[in-house]
């Protein structure tokens, strides 16, 4: 029998380069997509298996990709990154007020996805090629390389995407031992200034008070969060009605397909930013649970890789990598829920949208093939 | 930040930090799932009952746009209801199939299926759009029997825009047309999402875009129980929609009519203006559009037309087109001279036929000179030589200085969107225009061409208008504006648009007196005799002509040059001179010599604002404007 034709091994170069447990992972989340879709919008389904057919084919590319081979290609991501960005800028397409797509003549492409993998994978290597001799400047650095394409991003305006891209950034200046000295500070007066802003939202809300820095729209949405009656037929009523249909999911849920928020149209954008609110009306507290659990393995597997991964680099990238998933999830599900403003972002391999699932597919194959390589580098 | 480590330790904090990561994990998820509970299982009944109570839904009830009407209450915009034949593209399997069964019921045209592909492809798939619109009472019942056939297919009934006067003063009204993305993003801004839902137009240009805020209306609510369908089943509420307010302009739309019909197809615009006010009588600007195309979205190939079309009749050449004034300069320029001290009423000049500068000869018109000339012949006769010398003893920035109140170089701050500003020449206004340093400088040379019109300035129709009602108002200059009421729609309340005067020119009163005096003589002995010949009133005038292309040398000869490249002709007039009550400014593209096209023009204008003479080929009542008056007033 020609070797070639052997199904074991085809089976093997199919499977070889996967990781086990993040991929029974993802496959669950997908699976988890699929079914709430035949209730939110059957007719997306042949869609979604395309975008997942495409996905999963460079997750699979990305996981037999070797670190140093990542590495290399690092760099030049960026620069045609940051080259995209301001292309976008200066001839990019508008759409719904915001300049965000770059139009190639066949398709339209969204730059700034792609410096959302783009970003870890360059501040990673930047790191790891100043390895050992690590100092204060380094970081300032780093930091500038992160700013720029932030600083294009936030000018488009996309505040969503640049929040993620800074979050991926500074997820490696975590990792790389950013002193805390620098990231304490930080966080309190972010907590202090959210917290007043919570504690004050009914004096600053008043129509009329300008906030320093913000357009009105901002201030809207910040307000409408903290108080979404204020608004009831506007933008509060993403709010109200998604937090509705998490409340009356109850423990258990309406059951598949009854969701009446869901169905009588009353739920915004349920099959994309929104889907995890269909998802608890109809199975409740505890499906919820299954997908947060899902996503706290998800996060662990990824950590754990981290932890096994042999040079600096990997360890990086693998790190901030599974940081971005547990960003992307958390502020999915609190906006969701009513807690965070609405920014639209994705619920990760679960919301329909193929841009955010090959991008989000692409990172966990980067950590397929950090964890697969492991031995074979030393350090 | 910490010194060098060694790789143990390094590994040891990386560690340390995915460990921190990993406890900020679970406590970001514990929050979540806090928040979970929370609202699933605390306030489970409360959300429980909201979400039935959602069986309740509040569906907008859109409100009545305001009319617009003219000065003596002839309806320019005004709304009907009929059917509509509607599809939410997300809700039909077979889009294709079911328009082609829909077509054995109702006439759909290729066009419609053109239009709901462009709709298509500017909206959201669960949107419900256009079809066929205005389906007559037969179709309606067609479709109302084979309903069930056609899930995501509605008939609707719905009110629609409709301009019964067709092109006539169609710039000005403007149109309105379906909300595309870029509508939707300047409503959230200005916040009124909230009364936008439920609406699917809005104002685009002219009139409808600048009053959209009053025309549009407050949008009511219907709150209806439904069935686990979604469909409406019983009327719990309501709060009924607040129609929009109706707008009443100051222009005279019989003036309107005569002036766009004495344009003929000749490409050009007039604005005329009551000087005590600023009130804008008639704005025309010619080739004109019918607005009503727009309405329901425009079909490709009538867009293309528009848009293609040499002679661009989408474009309101009154307000946005900008030519040099030519000798229609000529009373400002007097003027300047008159306030700055440069001349005196008797200071007489010779005029050679030339003025030489900087070794280059500006000619006059008249070979050989007019010879003696003073300031009121200068006008009368539209003497050039008297204007370049003037203007090189000015010099320019005094020149500026003088014109920059009247208007000129500005926007007027008209209630209309889409105004152009218009050139009036200085030497910072070219340091600012252009960038390489050696085109930057002023030359005196210059100086003289803006003398007499020409050269870099360009004005509007409007700032003519504008600024010979400045002068004639004694140097009192009002904002322009069309509308004069805004009328709620429901109580009948009438809110005025108050003229407003932005400033007062310092100038003396015999100064103006000699000016006007010139410009009547302009009509009675100059340039404008011919088309003033006859004339039971006092009427002032200055004929102009602006060129379009420079002959370096040669003899402008009409018959020998290619229509696009003649002279654009100009005439701006006012009447009774005494008493000024309408000035106007009329240019007509390439018309040559402004005596011979554009003052006839002006002649007809003013015959039927101040005596009610109404041309031939022209229905003298209008019988629009009867049948209007209970909308509007």
């Amino acid at each position: 029998m020609n070797p070639r034709l052997d199904p074991r091994k085809w089976l093997h170069f199919l499977l070889s380069p996967l990781d086990g447990p993040l991929m029974v992972l993802i496959l669950a989340l997908t699976t988890y997509s699929a079914v709430i879709m035949v209730s939110a919008s059957p007719e997306r389904l042949g869609t979604l298996a395309v975008n997942a057919g495409v996905a999963f084919l460079a997750m699979w590319l990305a996981a037999r990709t070797p670190p140093p081979r990542l590495m290399s290609i690092a760099l030049p991501l960026y620069v045609v990154g940051i080259l995209l960005l301001i292309a976008v800028a200066l001839f990019g397409d508008v759409s719904k007020g915001a300049r965000r797509w770059l139009n190639i003549g066949i398709t339209r492409i969204q730059p700034s996805e792609l410096m959302k993998i783009a970003m870890p994978l360059t501040l990673a290597w930047y790191f790891q090629s100043r390895e050992g001799m690590i100092r204060g400047r380094d970081f300032l650095i780093a930091i500038s390389l992160l700013l720029l394409p932030v600083g294009l991003i936030a000018k488009q305006p996309d505040l969503g995407t640049a929040i993620l891209v800074t979050a991926s950034g500074f997820f490696v200046l975590f990792f790389a031992g950013l002193t805390w000295r620098l990231i304490l500070p930080v966080a309190v007066v972010g907590i202090v200034a959210v917290a007043s802003i919570v504690a004050m939202g009914d004096t600053i809300c008043q129509p009329g008070v300008d906030w320093p820095g913000l357009r009105e729209y901002q201030k809207h949405r910040v307000c409408t969060l903290l108080d979404p009656t204020s608004d009831p037929l506007g933008k509060g009523f993403h709010i109200i009605q998604s937090t509705i249909a998490i409340g009356s999911g109850g423990v258990v849920g309406k059951g598949w397909g009854n969701g009446t928020q869901t169905h009588l149209d009353f739920l915004p954008e349920r099959h994309t930013d929104f889907i995890f609110a269909v998802l608890t009306e109809e199975f409740g507290l505890v499906g919820a649970l299954i997908v947060v659990v899902i996503y706290i393995l998800l996060i662990f597997r990824g950590l754990f890789i981290a932890a096994g991964a042999p040079t600096l680099f990997s360890r990086l990238l693998a790190g901030a990598l599974t940081l971005i998933f547990f960003t992307y999830a958390l502020v999915n599900m609190g906006m969701v829920s009513g807690i965070l403003p609405v920014v639209g972002v994705p619920l990760p391999f679960v919301s329909y949208g193929g841009t955010a699932l090959v991008t989000l597919c692409l990172g966990v194959g980067m950590l397929m093939s950090i964890q697969r390589h492991r031995r074979r580098v030393g350090t | 930040m910490a010194g060098i480590r060694t790789p143990e330790q390094e590994l040891a904090r990386f560690r340390g930090r995915l460990a921190v990561a990993g406890i900020v994990a679970l406590i970001g998820f514990g929050l979540l799932v806090a928040r979970f509970v929370y609202l699933q299982v605390v306030r489970y009944d409360y959300y429980s009952t909201r979400a039935e109570d959602n069986r309740i839904s509040l569906v907008p009830i859109v409100p009545n746009r305001g009319l617009i009407t003219d000065r003596n209450g002839t309806v320019l915009a005004r709304n009907y209801s009929a059917y509509t034949l509607e599809i939410t593209p997300s809700k039909v399997a077979d889009l294709e199939a079911t328009i082609e069964a829909l077509s054995k019921l109702v006439d759909i045209q290729p066009k419609d299926r053109k239009r709901l592909k462009k709709l298509m492809d500017e909206s959201k798939s669960f949107e419900s759009l256009p079809l066929r619109n205005r389906l007559s009472d037969e179709e309606v019942a067609r479709f109302i029997a084979q309903r069930y056939r056609f899930p995501g297919v509605e008939l609707k009934a719905r009110l629609f825009r409709d301009y019964p006067m067709g092109s006539f003063a169609s710039h000005v009204i403007g149109y309105i047309g379906r909300i595309n993305d870029r509508d939707l993003e300047r409503i959230e801004e200005s916040d009124d999402s909230a009364n936008y839902r439920g609406t699917d137009h809005i104002g685009k240009s002219g009139l409808e875009k600048s009053y959209e805020r009053e025309l549009h209306g407050i949008t009511g609510f219907e709150e209806v129980e439904v069935d686990s369908g979604g469909r409406a089943v019983r009327l719990l509420r309501r709060t009924p929609a607040i129609p929009g307010n109706n707008v009443i302009l100051t222009l005279d739309l019989k003036l309107q009519e005569i002036v766009e019909k004495a344009f003929g197809n000749r490409r050009g615009a007039l604005v005329a203006i009551e000087p005590s006010t600023g009130g804008v009588l008639a704005m025309v600007s010619t080739p004109t559009f019918d607005p009503n195309l727009f309405v329901d979205g425009i079909a490709p190939q009538d867009w293309d037309q528009l848009n293609t079309d040499q002679d661009k009749p989408l474009l309101n050449r009154a307000i946005y087109s900008a030519y040099p004034p030519g000798s229609t300069f000529k009373p400002f320029m007097a003027l300047g001279a008159l306030t700055t001290g440069k001349r005196t009423p008797n200071q007489t000049l010779a005029d050679p036929g030339y003025f030489n500068f900087g070794g280059h000869r500006f000619m006059d018109d008249k070979v050989g000179g007019h010879g003696g000339v003073d300031l009121y012949k200068s006008i009368v006769v539209s003497c050039n030589t008297y204007y370049y010398m003037l203007a090189n003893d000015m010099g320019i920035d005094a020149i500026a200085g003088f014109m920059r109140p009247f208007g000129f170089g500005q926007r007027s701050g008209i209630d209309l969107p889409g105004e152009s500003e218009g050139v009036l020449p200085s030497p910072e206004w070219k340091k600012k225009r252009f960038k390489r340093p050696e085109q930057q400088k002023w030359f005196g040379g210059e100086t003289i061409s803006v003398g007499i019109g020409q050269g870099y300035n360009a004005y509007t129709p409007l700032q003519m208008a504008q600024g010979l009602a400045a002068l004639v108002n004694n140097g009192v200059l009002f904002r322009p504006h069309i509308a004069r009421h805004v009328v709620d729609a429901k109580t009948g309340e009438r809110r005025t648009v108050e003229p407003e005067p932005l400033r007062t020119i310092p100038l003396k009163q015999a100064h103006i007196d000699l000016i006007k005096r010139a410009m009547v003589g302009v009509n009675k002995a100059g340039t404008g005799a011919r088309a003033f010949a006859g004339a039971p009133y006092e009427v002032g005038g200055k004929t102009g002509t602006a060129q379009v292309y420079s002959l370096r040398g040669g003899k402008y000869v009409e018959g020998r040059i290619a229509e696009r490249l003649r002279d654009h002709s100009w005439f701006i007039a006012f009447a009774p001179a005494d008493k000024p009550k309408i000035a106007l400014a009329v240019l007509v593209e390439n018309g040559g010599f402004g005596a011979q096209s554009a003052a006839p023009i002006a002649r007809q204008a003013l015959d039927y604002y101040l005596l009610g003479k109404v041309p031939a080929g022209i229905a003298p009542e209008d019988p629009a404007a009867e049948e209007s008056s209970e909308g509007a007033e």
